[in-house]
């Protein structure tokens, strides 16, 4: 895990023009969407925003109508989910997608074990599942064999975090990951988001709550109704500010113009999955 | 250093000490992991109260005529352990079972070949069940409770028109009668003891050396030499009676050919199931399909896959059927044959709601249905109460297993 200094000077991730409809129902209008290195860019709007449709352009299990995506400055497609992985990009869905059957080693490296000869290399993959527990400073993991149905909602969100971690994920995508979660793993796991950030990876975080979203992130893009509305840096914006964006699409001198939100303002309303 | 517990910071090197080991298997006991103890304390409850009221049941001639009894049914159940862990069900295994013991037979019949085509013909026969059958489940998508109930009508069907409506074709091949009639040399039998002992200590402590090696925490060596103690002691008792002479007419001594039969599949099985990635790929196909499918696991060929397996084992298990009675009839693999499998694996520990299970499992409660059969059989009950014994053994390890969940959830476990 290399140690990139944050600057704003290329995203990792850059998307232009992105268009995605259902039938004659548009999800995503002419969004734009930066994501850099190094930094926390929160994605928030209201429900029906398109946020996770957004997200799963990116992860390649929805395509898209037309848009261009730039990674690394490089012009790319993504077809796929498995083209999206062979880029770096790991989803933390808010399901989290793991095995309660099996235990922490097992989920991080299920579908990518690490074999010797015919068998699983059962010593190695525990030891790669240490380091990245570690290097993430998790101290509340007592045995990396523990079965994941053991473990609290907290501990599970850290490993499926830990996984995109393994994987040398250049950008993780973390769907609501506090949403199940108390106060005292919630507060752990976005320790743990501002750690993924400072260890050079892209991070975007999905939230609905306005305080985790001002205590974590560099940059905050809302969308309203299909459309990305401002991408403005923490630093230079408000609660209220973003209340209004989401809520309005506009505050302000920032966000849609005063009169673009009237007419066909509502058509996409329900269609987040 | 020594705890238990390897901190992901600094993982220990050295072996924690043996308390830790009974603290944490007592933790998992309570929280409803109960692994193969129920199994293996109904096998002991069972053995002590049948030996009790029926002293003949603990002679060396009622045991050695246990094993080729429940021999069909525990090789049936570890298949259908593999179906269990996706959390399908194949109703099918017994009838399939019969069929292919049907094909067996008419081919040693009507075709003058050896022995082993004749069996290569019956798990083909199997295998191709299995592929249908995974098939309609994983890509066509019909539950498989309803394929594998349809295949249970059809088969009892198949099964009397290979065999010509109500025959019984007797086996005269001496090979295969010998699977289920016929026992080791004595030397053969002390033999296998050996191979079973020396193989498993082998694994366990070049297991532990390897960890060791990697700084990873290890077993000690007096839990090793405990295991090792534990099994060479069941083990060498079971050969040491079983070399007992036992005949009353001509010397009959030695263990049973579906011993080694049957302990070659549950190496082989556990080893696929526990060190492979198939294995492992089952495993989170039966835990979390979504799960398994978004890391990239083809679960389609998976599911498929486990039913082939559970088909096939059924074949071996429709062979060893066969061997044993001599013959093949309408009622190979049928009636009870099923029910005392699924239940054989569920007594063992296999969990009906998917993602648990384990080969030994369906051992183990191949023993206790076999238990409860032959000592029922013994104290001169009915057909009528064996069935409604071995039905209320299967409810209730059942409702363990719902239960042991429900417990697990409130222990925060799941």
């Amino acid at each position: 895990m290399s140690m990139v200094n944050a600057t704003d000077a290329s995203p990792l991730l850059e998307i232009r023009g992105l268009y995605k409809s259902f039938g004659p129902v548009e999800v995503l209008r002419d969004v734009d969407f930066s994501i850099y290195a190094g930094q926390v860019t929160a994605l928030v709007g209201d429900n029906g925003a398109g946020k996770s449709t957004l997200v799963k352009c990116i992860s390649g299990i929805y395509g898209t109508d037309s848009g261009e995506f730039r990674f690394e400055g490089r012009p790319v497609t993504i077809h796929d989910p498995r083209d999206a992985a062979h880029l770096g990009i790991e989803i933390v869905y808010q399901d989290l997608a793991l095995c309660d059957n099996l235990d922490i080693v097992q989920n991080m490296f299920l579908g990518r074990e690490r074999l010797s000869g015919i068998v699983l290399d059962d010593p190695t993959m525990e030891q790669m599942a240490s380091d990245t527990l570690a290097s993430l400073a998790v101290r509340t993991v007592s045995s990396v064999r523990q079965k994941v149905a053991s473990l609290s909602g907290g501990q599970r969100q850290t490993v499926a975090i830990a996984k995109a971690v393994l994987w040398n994920g250049k950008l993780v995508i973390l769907d609501e990951p506090t949403a199940a979660l108390g106060v005292a793993q919630t507060a752990h796991v976005l320790e743990l988001v501002r750690r993924l950030a400072d260890h050079g990876l892209a991070v975007v975080l999905i939230s609905h709550n306005m305080n985790e979203v001002f205590a974590v992130s560099d940059h905050i893009a809302a969308l309203y109704l299909g459309r990305m509305v401002a991408q403005v840096k923490v630093t230079d914006t408000t609660h209220a500010q973003i209340v209004e964006l989401i809520t309005a699409g506009r505050s302000g001198n920032i966000g849609l113009p005063a009169d673009a939100d009237a007419g066909d303002a509502f058509a996409e309303n329900g269609v987040e999955q | 250093m020594t705890t238990l517990k390897a901190t992901v910071d600094a993982p220990i090197a050295a072996a924690p000490p043996m308390s830790s080991y009974a603290r944490d298997y007592l933790r998992r006991l309570r929280g409803g992991e109960m692994g193969a103890l129920p199994a293996v304390l109904g096998l002991v409850v069972l053995c002590t109260i049948f030996s009790i009221i029926k002293p003949v049941f603990l002679t060396p001639v009622n045991f050695a005529n246990l094993l080729p009894q429940g021999a069909a049914v525990a090789v049936i159940a570890m298949g259908l352990v593999f179906v269990l862990l996706l959390g399908e069900i194949d109703l099918s295994a017994g009838y399939t079972s019969g069929v292919c013991a049907s094909v067996l037979a008419m081919v040693l019949l009507n075709f003058n070949v050896p022995w082993y085509v004749a069996i290569l013909a019956a798990l083909v026969t199997g295998t191709a069940i299995g592929l249908v059958l995974g098939f309609l489940v994983a890509k066509v998508g019909i539950p498989s409770f309803v394929v594998t109930l349809a295949a249970f009508l059809a088969f009892q069907g198949v099964v009397l028109l290979i065999i010509k409506e109500g025959q019984i074709v007797s086996i005269q091949d001496s090979t295969i009668l010998a699977i289920g009639n016929r026992n080791l040399t004595v030397v053969q039998g002390w033999a296998l003891f050996g191979i079973v002992v020396a193989g498993y200590a082998a694994v366990q402590v070049t297991r532990a050396a390897s960890r060791r090696g990697r700084k990873r925490p290890y077993d000690p060596m007096n839990l090793i030499l405990m295991r090792v103690a534990a099994l060479a002691a069941v083990v060498g008792t079971a050969v040491f009676v079983l070399n007992q002479e036992r005949g009353r007419l001509a010397s009959v001594q030695g263990v049973p050919i579906v011993v080694p039969i049957i302990v070659t599949l549950l190496v082989l099985l556990t080893f696929v199931l526990r060190r492979t990635p198939y294995g492992l790929h089952l495993q989170a196909v039966g835990g979390n399909r979504e799960a398994a499918r978004r890391a990239g696991i083809n679960t389609d060929r998976i599911r498929i896959s486990a039913f082939m397996i559970c088909s096939t084992l059924a074949a071996i298990g429709g062979v060893i059927a066969a061997s044993r009675a001599n013959s093949v009839d309408a009622r190979t693999g049928g009636s009870d044959v099923l029910l005392y499998a699924v239940g054989a694996a569920v007594i063992g520990g296999t969990s009906l709601f998917g993602g648990k299970g384990r080969i030994i499992d369906a051992v183990l409660g191949a023993a206790v249905v076999a238990v409860i059969n032959n000592g029922m059989g013994l104290l001169g009950y009915s057909a009528g109460i064996k069935f409604i014994v071995t039905g209320s053994v299967l409810l209730l390890a059942a409702g363990v297993d719902a239960l042991s969940r429900r417990r697990a959830s409130a222990a925060g476990l799941r």
